[in-house]
């Protein structure tokens, strides 16, 4: 049984077939690619994975348990975390409170408890603190602790965004399009982190991306999408090869 | 300027972040615990209506400030803590039960009320609360076995442990500013907490804080149901320093008032409740001053620039009818909103801060520095 499974995933908006019976596999540890040409149903994918849209019909399997029904506040605490494509982070707050955001599903206190501030409450905070501060030296995000996000550049709201998810420790990350609006070195930096990623943290990645550079260089299998449909599914040198995603791409 | 060299985790968790805090805040608690003894009695009873109304900031401060949910329906809640209060004491029932009973009720009628407000946001939030708020004030009119309908009800006086705490007397005061430091240390701790974050980040973006793993409508109704909560509690004491309530009194004036301390205050921190509080407690007298005296002076100005007796009588009439005109306390307030959402939208905190920057930095400070800062009052959002 593979680590986590779409089977027949489909998502229409009336005629539109945004996502038309998609089924793949992603196996643990590897770095899996979804690429395609504008509207072709990437990102609605991920929004189908993390619930934000209810599918119109399919199952989505993680760790061999049908996660198509479950809320969206759930996926997170299931081992499932995300980035967003047009970067969802919450403004008005300073990196460290958006990163210990991150940590929301590992969090034990109950209400009152946190009311008056108990001991529990306190070492709990410390140890986010700590687990946050592992998530901020692998990204090297010394420099920001304190600042306001909407002070921040939008490289570096990229890289927070990423070690957000990172913050809550997961199993399977999605990252949506994490090179986009990234210079040359920032993409080359978060190719190294995409692989250290799953080297040194075991973590399991689906990835959209439109930079065929930084697919070529982490993914370990891409997969081709166009119109709602799976073109080809492979290494990445055969996917780029395969007829139909170079009519997709170049025109026939 | 003071650069904080931060060694432990727990610099970051601290309530004071360094002894000036302490030292000033000392200071100002110092100075609140002497102000009955050394304060006019007028002066002492308008500090206490600050404390209960920076109480209800506090608490409109964790529902619109930092959850991002507008509501124009927290004179309601007041409303049902002090009948509670006014209910539970006919009974005999003691001070502590029914000051925590009338914030239980009110907490669980918020969490209530949030249920429905899960779908909405924006305007149409501030409307359903409005509905709930007129809800509240009909059935209060005409619940009377109860509430004694529009003929209001009489509060007796506090007695605490036996003592009589007379509304006027140093103790109330010191209680009201017990309940309201209390409740700011607890928000205090709610906000570097979990859950305060999670507040935040709903308020900042709900679709990011549910793939976070935020259930974001248990804490909205969470937040509705500790922000009515406090509310309650504030409800309880301004029974008692009003010692009569009855239905007119919790209008849809009295939310927007609610609404102006934390807007004027600020809405991103939790001084902005307390300052807002005293400038609304401040601009009533201000607002009788201009009733009575006003016309008077500006009579007297044009009889200085050569008006004759009969002139200077007019303008002094029409300033008079203008100033006692029906309705002119609401439009002030409302020129007042707009005036602090067009020009200092963080309010009189945000405006404190910009002025402690310009000394810190003196003479560095840069004309541009809050150029850039895109701070605003979410009323519209779409997510």
């Amino acid at each position: 049984m593979s680590y986590f499974r779409a089977e027949n995933l489909s998502l229409h908006f009336g005629g539109l077939k945004a996502v038309d019976s998609v089924s793949f596999a992603v196996e643990k540890g590897e770095i899996l690619s979804i690429i395609g040409p504008n509207g072709a149903g990437k990102s609605s994918i991920f929004n189908l994975i993390s619930r934000i849209y209810p599918p119109t019909s399919g199952k989505i399997f993680f760790e061999d348990q049908d996660i198509t029904q479950q809320p969206a506040y759930d996926i997170a605490g299931l081992g499932i975390a995300r980035t967003f494509q047009n970067i969802e982070l919450f403004e008005n707050a300073t990196m460290l409170s958006n990163l210990l955001v991150g940590r929301h599903r590992h969090s034990t206190t109950q209400l009152w408890q946190e009311l008056l501030f108990l001991p529990s409450v306190r070492a709990g905070e410390k140890m986010h603190r700590r687990r946050v501060e592992q998530v901020i030296e692998f990204l090297d995000l010394e420099a920001y602790r304190d600042k306001l996000i909407s002070g921040l550049p939008y490289g570096v709201r990229k890289v927070i965004e990423l070690a957000r998810a990172l913050c809550s420790e997961p199993k399977l990350i999605l990252l949506d399009e994490p090179s986009s609006g990234l210079n040359v070195e920032e993409t080359e930096d978060m190719s190294f982190w995409i692989r250290d990623m799953k080297t040194e943290l075991g973590i399991t990645v689906l990835m959209v991306e439109h930079d065929m550079t930084l697919v070529n260089r982490v993914s370990d299998r891409v997969i081709a999408l166009n119109y709602g449909r799976v073109l080809a599914m492979g290494s990445p040198s055969e996917v780029q090869r395969h007829p139909d995603v170079v009519a997709a791409y170049l025109g026939a | 300027m003071r650069f904080l060299f931060k060694t432990d985790y727990e610099d970051d968790i601290k309530l004071f972040p360094h002894s000036g805090y302490v030292i000033s805040y000392g200071l100002l608690l110092a100075c609140l615990l002497i102000a009955p003894f050394v304060l006019s009695s007028y002066l002492v009873s308008q500090l206490v209506f600050v404390c209960i109304y920076a109480t209800v900031g506090v608490g409109l401060m964790i529902l619109t400030g930092f959850t991002g949910q507008a509501s124009l329906g927290h004179a309601a809640f007041l409303a049902i803590g002090a009948y509670t209060a006014a209910y539970l004491q006919q009974y005999n029932v003691p001070f502590p039960v029914y000051f925590l009973a009338g914030g239980l009720l009110t907490g669980v009628v918020g969490a209530l009320v949030g249920f429905p407000a899960l779908r909405l946001t924006g305007i149409y939030l501030v409307i359903a609360t409005i509905s709930f708020a007129f809800i509240v004030e009909e059935i209060l009119a005409r619940w009377e076995t109860v509430t004694n309908g529009n003929e209001g009800m009489r509060v007796k006086t506090l007695s605490l442990f036996g003592q009589a705490v007379p509304r006027d007397g140093p103790t109330f005061y010191y209680l009201c500013l017990a309940v309201l430091v209390l409740t700011i240390v607890g928000t205090l701790n709610l906000l570097r907490s979990p859950t305060g974050r999670a507040f935040v980040a709903i308020r900042d973006s709900e679709t990011a804080a549910r793939s976070m793993g935020i259930n974001v409508s248990l804490y909205k109704v969470k937040s509705f149901a500790i922000s009515a909560g406090i509310t309650g509690l504030a409800g309880v004491l301004f029974a008692h320093k009003l010692s009569f309530i009855s239905p007119e009194m919790f209008t849809l004036q009295l939310s927007i008032e609610f609404i102006i301390v934390i807007l004027i205050g600020g809405t991103f921190s939790l001084h902005g409740a307390v300052l807002g509080a005293i400038f609304l407690v401040m601009i009533d007298p201000f607002l009788t001053y201009l009733k009575d005296d006003l016309p008077g002076i500006i009579a007297g100005v044009a009889a200085a620039f050569g008006a004759d007796s009969i002139t200077a009588g007019k303008i002094h009439g029409n300033v008079a009818a203008i100033a006692s005109a029906n309705g002119l306390k609401g439009a002030i307030y409302g020129i007042i909103i707009v005036l602090f959402v067009l020009f200092e939208p963080l309010g009189l905190y945000g405006r404190w801060l910009k002025i402690k920057l310009f000394f810190q930095l003196f003479p560095l400070y840069k004309r541009a520095t809050f150029k850039r800062q895109k701070i605003y009052v979410k009323s519209e959002r779409n997510r």
